[in-house]
């Protein structure tokens, strides 16, 4: 049904999607809970910060990125001395991308679940002798975890569909960071690409699905009556 | 073996102070809603820092205001029944029931706690099955094995029918005299306050 070039592309897709959450999955715990639980100075701004990917134009942020991460950038020469490594034009670039883009959606959804724990419970975990480590190992982190994968699925779903930031970023290089959405858009400017576009895009729809639902069956068996959908 | 608390803290507008005398057994504190009875039981568990005074009990101190010494919650010991039952959700009954149990701490058995409260039909179910009168029994049992040096109630026996009541009342009474662990116990029941209390502390 599909070539192994386009093989290629959904597995790509999938490789970029699940990278960029799981890498960027610990920040935006740790950001959600500053956020939930913490009160500082400055947490408008951070809050705004965090945000901004949301509301800003993808393609600012792709060019953004591209200005940090370039070879005369403020990250870019950081990373070619230290790892000997560049992201431009590169599969991890494109997941940088995605994980930006995934990120305020990320961080809201965990946020939530976060301030939805009853912190009385985790008293009580105190008086019965749980360290503060231990009662948010076990109290606050099973309690929050519908929410966590809430947040990773919104995040995946969203690192699959990432298109400007990514193409600005990182170009259109087949096999290297032609994901599915850009796959989409060059086979639509191509004459009799129509085939190819609609197996394509019938993958997305797939992938997500599958996605969705399998988050929600987690979640059902994780938190006992919690919901995902 | 006995509660020395003098305590005084701002929790908004209101100004909450509490002095208890050492003296041995069951201590009720008595009062209106509204008075701040819980947070001094919060206080002395370590949930809530008392602006000045001091909190001993056993002879150790758990609090000094002159010292600026506060004891975490962890390491005071303090059995605490809360008003709510505050059972984990996420873990069945058994799993509640243990999770303060201290290995080789031994001072209760736990087939003992479990025939004693009733609960031992329970152990598989989850907190959100349970009627409130099990809840209560669960956190009950829950504070008893984690092997507490003792014990904090808050209103332990609202929302029970007239014979558990008979039951738990029967059980703090042996606790009491048997134990001999150190209750402070919060009620706005004369009954229960003139029943079970040595000393009745007004608030």
């Amino acid at each position: 049904m599909l070539t192994p070039a386009e093989w290629g592309i959904v597995l790509l897709s999938l490789k970029v999607g699940g990278v960029a959450v799981l890498a960027v999955l610990p920040l935006t715990f740790a950001l959600a809970w500053l956020l939930a639980r913490v009160r500082f100075p400055g947490k408008v701004l951070v809050d705004a910060l965090v945000h901004l990917p949301l509301v800003v134009p993808p393609v600012v942020t792709g060019w953004l990125l591209l200005l940090a991460f370039a070879p005369a950038g403020p990250i870019g020469p950081w990373l070619q001395s230290w790892f000997g490594v560049t992201v431009l034009f590169r599969w991890t670039g494109a997941a940088i991308a995605a994980a930006v883009m995934a990120l305020p959606l990320m961080v809201r959804a965990i946020r939530l679940s976060i301030e939805a724990v009853d912190r009385r419970l985790e008293q009580a975990a105190r008086t019965l002798g749980a360290s503060p480590a231990r009662a948010f190992r076990t109290v606050t982190l099973p309690l929050s975890l519908p929410g966590v994968i809430a947040g990773v699925v919104l995040g995946f779903a969203r690192a699959l569909g990432e298109f400007g930031a990514t193409i600005t970023f990182v170009s259109n290089v087949p096999g290297e960071t032609e994901t599915l959405p850009l796959a989409i858009y060059a086979a639509l400017q191509t004459p009799g690409g129509e085939g190819l576009v609609l197996r394509l895009a019938a993958i997305s729809v797939i992938i997500s699905l599958v996605a969705l639902i399998l988050s929600e069956l987690i979640a059902r068996r994780a938190g006992r009556g919690t919901h995902v959908l | 073996m006995s509660f020395d608390v003098d305590v005084a803290k701002r929790l908004g507008d209101a100004e909450i102070a509490c002095r208890i005398e050492p003296g041995p057994g069951l201590t009720v504190l008595f009062g209106p809603s509204g008075a701040g009875k819980t947070s001094v039981l919060n206080m002395v568990a370590g949930l809530i820092e008392p602006d000045r005074g001091h909190i001993r009990v056993n002879g150790e101190t758990l609090f000094d205001g002159a010292l600026a010494f506060n004891e975490p919650p962890e390491v005071r010991r303090a059995g605490y029944v809360f008003q709510e039952a505050r059972l984990f959700p996420h873990m069945r009954v058994r799993a509640n029931l243990l999770y303060g149990w201290r290995a080789g701490a031994g001072a209760v058995d736990i087939d003992e706690t479990i025939a004693l409260l009733g609960i031992a039909g329970l152990l598989d179910r989850w907190p959100r099955t349970l009627s409130g009168g099990e809840a209560r029994r669960v956190a009950i049992g829950r504070a008893l094995l984690s092997n507490p040096a003792f014990l904090l109630l808050d209103e332990p026996l609202s929302s029970l029918d007239r014979a558990r009541r008979e039951e738990i009342m029967t059980l703090l009474e042996r606790l009491r005299d048997t134990v001999r662990l150190p209750i402070l116990m919060v009620t706005h029941d004369r009954d229960e306050a003139e029943r079970l209390g040595s000393r009745i502390v007004g608030i």
